[in-house]
């Protein structure tokens, strides 16, 4: 199995990662030899086994509804790039 | 030809809990920007998500509503995409197993009864909201909304009509309200509406190609919006085009949809389990103690009301519109031993009216079921008219004495002495003769003259009920 | 004073034969005189020298713990209020978190004295502590080796005494690996046992905090500390926590020890072999007895742990987004270009490869072909480790193939990188507790011997090393220049 450089701008723009260009064959070859890696687990048989997400059997703990959380906006926004009247910006969003 | 529509609803409602779905912070609307964000929902790093029992609770709750299956295995899975106002660049849902399995909700258009379809109810974390008011051509990003816990229904492809899609959505809308699983507030985005909309002619069983309409906010616009839609296509169609599987706008000022490009460029969403939280088992003890919670659901009490009531269509739609208003004509009945068409006309009459006047709701009015209880207990044992209770009931509205002070205040108690409406009638007879001829000689009409006389006479303390009888003798 | 456990530091503190701020101070002074070891992204100085006064007062009003007033220093994963946090990453180069990690809370109420922020693989994506964007660390015991990753800057700082003792993370091996490259004992507890709230996530379903020290009693103390409930992490496992020290001590005659016989393999260097096989004829004398056990699909863990890790990673690094903390690139033309531009600029190369491999693997046509197959074989291969978890008591074998290459030598080649896991992953995906104890030492650098265990059974895992450390001293040899 082996990545295109056009499979490798595909997913990067998923990830919304820009990759320089010149590193975009390195990163398909890697990408490759990893898939490469990945279809030796193809030779197991594993049929009617349960996929494993975790790695016990438990189950999800409930939290009582109580707001426990104070207003730290201004902690908060202190370490953030560009705040104006209590908002967080970024560049125009279109719809 | 001639066109079939073919519509489904995914319905998101905000549950009504007091923290987020996975933090702490609370959900309380309109807060300053960001005050109500915490680490979890800025999604800052190393902090975790922890699942909110009440969200939980209130879901099964739904699904026990609508009968569905309730999972007893169900995940939270991650969405990811993009977007300034979902921090974590995935939305917690459920994707696989969501926790409300098949269910149904029944409605009614024009008399006629139509079951439709719930696939079904998932929990998920709301997005915040991004501000595109001019910050030097920027956009604000406010992040209170975000982790509040929302309830996607989904409907199945049932609806054929605008008019069935708003039935079922109003039906939803009610349900939830009477659950107490949510506000409603369509203003605030508590109760909003994706509906997808297709076409096909009629007879054919395979679907058309669908159209997504995106956050339609009232159901004016729901009908509006879908109604639009289903032209378009069936223009778009006939005039040899073909629809594009795509999210749609509704430009509630234009009247009309418009494609979302932005919203399509990635729709790969990569679900997967997420991996910070585990499975939920809803057990039978769970689901058995949700049940005992379980309220009297709107289809139910309209039934009781017509038949332990006896009252018509029209008010039993109205009262059971929603459980406060419901509970408050019911404690009213109870209290003032009144007749309960009498309390159904004064509830959905003049309280609703003072209601509306002041924008009030039920559970914020001024006269509390006790005072109207009071009110009409003294029409029932026959203190006051009607008519002079309307004018109580002003005093009361204004202020906070209970109707007896008020009666006692203003002296406004009936006179039921029979002598003192004999000797007011008998002077009322002998000082107009000439009526006295014409309802005598079959003029029937003149009769209201003496009511309203001896009613004058009296300042309307008099019953009605009694003059009318005395009257009429006397003219005999 | 720097080679010194715990145990004794403490006996120190509170006879009075030394203060906890002359302690702190002559870790603050190493720390100095071999930065150019490069193990730490932030010294704490004064910070560190408060604490001391503190914890002085503290030892004097007789309110000790034995971890109060001891100097360690946390792996840079770990959020500190006030103090920069930057998972090794340029991404984060700014960051000052407004939290503490829940380990870092724990270790602030035991008294202990933090002496700064360790260097780590740039968010705990490597193997050799060269994706950092603070640079490689080196390995004291060879300054032109790695000290291992991702855990290597507190690996090294231990071995080269610049810290008591150090946290560190484990998500393939990032404990084990670089303590047994540097001569330390790690431990990796059971997924579950120690919180990961404030513990910038790699791959969430496998990360795991441990202890990285001198000696499994040092470690035994740091887990004490660290392991427990926290109610802000759905995945913390509400179990009581054993006292690790009390069972240090208990014969281990009878001992069940399974050698997994794909642990041996091609592969493995014959010299690292024979450390291992030295190590297990210890235990022999010690009354354990020696079984192979068979791991069937083991080969298959790096497979697919490279498709589970980098999947949690793809979605747990969407957060960095240069909108809320963070780097953000300059003057982004629209909101597209401020993503790609602040996240491209901001990670470097490994990271982008996890995710792009993640994103790959989670897209639509390729999710059960990788994702739902990893799943599958991760459970094979942990009902491999249940089934020989059931015959003998612990696994052992070596924690890497080698000793510590070097810098340099592997960073080309990330699949080759990726392989030298083999030991190590399939601990993690099975969620398992295991160690790595020093045993030898190979052309002047350490091997580490694998312990694992069931789950939770971390006080049999430090009681099983600790009896090896009673009649062996590996885990006190020093690199030279750092004695």
């Amino acid at each position: 199995m082996s990545l295109t450089t056009d499979d490798v701008k595909k997913i990067a723009h998923l990830a919304r990662l820009g990759i320089d260009e010149p590193d975009i064959d390195s990163y398909a070859r890697d990408l490759s030899g990893m898939l490469d890696l990945m279809t030796q687990m193809s030779e197991l048989n594993t049929d009617g086994v349960i996929p494993m997400a975790h790695p016990m059997d438990q189950v999800q703990r409930l939290r009582p509804d109580i707001v426990t959380e104070q207003d730290n906006r201004e902690q908060f926004q202190a370490i953030a790039p560009q705040v104006e009247a209590g908002l967080y910006l970024v560049p125009k969003v279109i719809e | 030809m001639e066109w079939e529509a073919v519509i489904g609803l995914e319905i998101h409602t905000q549950l009504a809990t007091k923290s987020k779905i996975f933090s702490g912070a609370s959900t309380a609307y309109g807060a300053e920007p960001n005050t109500q964000a915490c680490a979890v929902d800025l999604g800052l790093p190393g902090v975790l998500p922890v699942l909110n029992e009440e969200a939980v609770r209130m879901a099964v709750l739904f699904g026990l509503a609508i009968e569905a299956e309730i999972a007893p295995y169900s995940i939270f899975a991650r969405k990811n995409y993009f977007y300034p106002d979902l921090p974590k660049g995935y939305q917690i849902s459920q994707f696989e197993l969501p926790i409300v399995g098949l269910g149904h909700l029944d409605i009614d258009v024009d008399g006629v009864k139509k079951r439709i379809g719930v696939t079904r109810a998932h929990l998920e974390e709301d997005a915040g909201k991004s501000l595109h008011e001019d910050f030097h051509g920027l956009t604000g990003i406010d992040l209170n909304r975000a982790g509040t816990p929302l309830l996607e229904i989904v409907s199945e492809p049932d609806m054929r009509s605008a008019k069935e899609a708003v039935a079922y959505m109003r039906k939803l809308h009610e349900l939830v309200r009477y659950l107490g699983i949510c506000d409603g507030n369509m203003q605030e985005g508590s109760f909003r509406c994706d509906a997808n909309v297709s076409v096909r002619p009629k007879g054919q069983q395979a679907f058309g190609t669908r159209a997504e309409i995106k956050n339609i906010n009232s159901f004016k616009f729901v009908e509006k919006a879908i109604n639009y839609e289903i032209e378009r296509q069936i223009d778009l169609i006939e005039s040899g085009g073909a629809v594009v599987q795509e999210t749609r706008l509704y430009d509630a000022a234009k009247d009309q949809t418009r494609s979302m490009r932005s919203k399509e460029e990635a729709n790969d969403y990569r679900y997967f389990p997420d991996p910070d939280l585990l499975p939920v088992v809803v057990d039978e003890a769970f689901k058995a103690q949700v049940k005992t919670t379980m309220p009297e659901l709107p289809d139910a009490k309209k039934q009781r009301f017509k038949e332990q009531y006896g009252l018509d269509e029209e008010s039993t739609a109205i009262l059971t519109s929603s459980r406060p208003l419901a509970d408050y004509f019911e404690i009213v009945v109870k209290e003032s031993a009144c007749e309960a068409r009498i309390c159904a006309n004064w509830v959905t009459g003049d309280l609703l009216a003072a209601l509306n006047r002041s924008g009030l709701e039920i559970s914020d009015s001024p006269v509390s079921h006790e005072r109207l209880a009071g009110l009409l207990a003294r029409i029932s044992d026959d203190t006051i008219s009607g008519k002079i209770a309307k004018q109580v009931f002003e005093e009361m509205w204004q202020g906070t004495a209970s109707a007896d002070e008020i009666i006692e205040a203003k002296g406004l108690k009936q006179i039921t002495d029979t002598g003192a409406i004999e000797a007011i009638i008998d002077k009322i007879i002998a000082d107009n003769p000439g009526q006295v001829e014409q309802y005598r000689s079959g003029k029937d009409k003149v009769f209201g003259f003496f009511v309203g006389q001896v009613m004058k006479e009296m300042q309307g303390k008099a019953n009605p009920g009694e003059v009318n009888k005395m009257l009429k003798d006397k003219l005999k | 004073m720097h080679n010194k456990s715990i145990a004794e530091l403490a006996r120190g503190l509170r006879s009075g034969e030394f203060s906890s701020v002359e302690l702190t101070q002559a870790f603050l002074d190493r720390i100095k005189r071999h930065s150019s070891l490069n193990c730490y992204v932030t010294v704490t100085e004064d910070l560190a020298l408060q604490e001391a006064k503190a914890a002085d007062d503290r030892i004097a009003e007789g309110d000790a713990t034995l971890l109060t007033g001891i100097p360690v220093a946390q792996k840079d994963i770990f959020c500190t209020q006030g103090v920069k946090t930057t998972c090794g990453s340029k991404m984060l180069d700014n960051f000052i978190a407004p939290y503490n990690a829940t380990v870092v809370d724990k270790f602030n109420q035991a008294g202990a004295v933090m002496l700064g922020k360790l260097n780590m693989d740039e968010f705990a994506m490597g193997s050799s502590n060269e994706t950092s964007y603070y640079g490689a660390v080196r390995n004291p015991w060879d300054l032109n080796a790695i000290p291992g990753g991702s855990s290597g800057g507190s690996a090294a700082a231990v071995a080269a005494g610049l810290t008591v003792c150090a946290t560190g993370t484990d998500t393939g091996g990032s404990i084990r690996q670089p303590a047994a490259h540097c001569g330390i004992t790690g431990l990796k507890p059971t997924y579950g046992r120690v919180s990961r709230y404030g513990m910038i996530a790699y791959a969430s379903s496998l990360d795991q905090g441990g202890p990285m020290a001198h000696s499994a009693e040092d470690a035994a103390i740091m887990l004490q500390v660290m392991a427990g409930f926290d109610e802000r992490d759905s995945t913390s496992v509400d179990l009581p926590v054993p006292d690790y020290r009390a069972g240090l001590n208990n014969p281990i005659e009878g001992l069940k020890i399974g050698l997994p016989k794909e642990f041996f393999g091609d592969g493995l260097n014959s010299d690292v072999a024979a450390v291992i096989e030295s190590a297990v004829n210890e235990y022999r004398k010690l009354g354990a007895h020696i079984k192979e056990v068979s791991m069937p699909n083991l080969k298959l863990a790096i497979p697919a742990y490279y498709v589970i890790a980098p999947a949690e990673c793809s979605a747990n690094l969407s957060r960095f987004d240069g909108v809320r903390y963070g780097y953000r690139c300059a003057n982004p033309v629209d909101l597209t270009d401020l993503y790609v531009r602040s996240r491209g600029e901001g990670f470097g190369k490994e990271v982008k490869r996890r995710i792009l491999m993640g994103t790959y693997a989670l897209s639509a046509g390729y999710y059960d072909a990788y994702y739902i197959k990893a799943q599958k074989v991760r459970r094979l291969i942990s009902e491999d480790f249940k089934k020989a978890l059931s015959e003998v008591d612990v696994i052992m074998g070596p924690v890497a193939p080698s000793t510590a290459f070097g810098i340099g030598e592997k960073i080309g080649n990330p699949i080759e990188m990726y392989l030298s896991d083999i030991y190590t992953i399939a601990i993690n995906l099975a969620g398992l507790p295991a160690m790595s104890v020093p045993a030898g030492i190979v052309g002047g650098k350490p091997v580490g011997l694998q312990i694992i265990g069931n789950y939770f059974a971390e006080d049999r895992l430090l009681n099983i090393a600790h009896q090896y450390q009673q009649i062996t001293d590996w885990h006190q040899q020093s690199p030279k220049g750092f004695e």
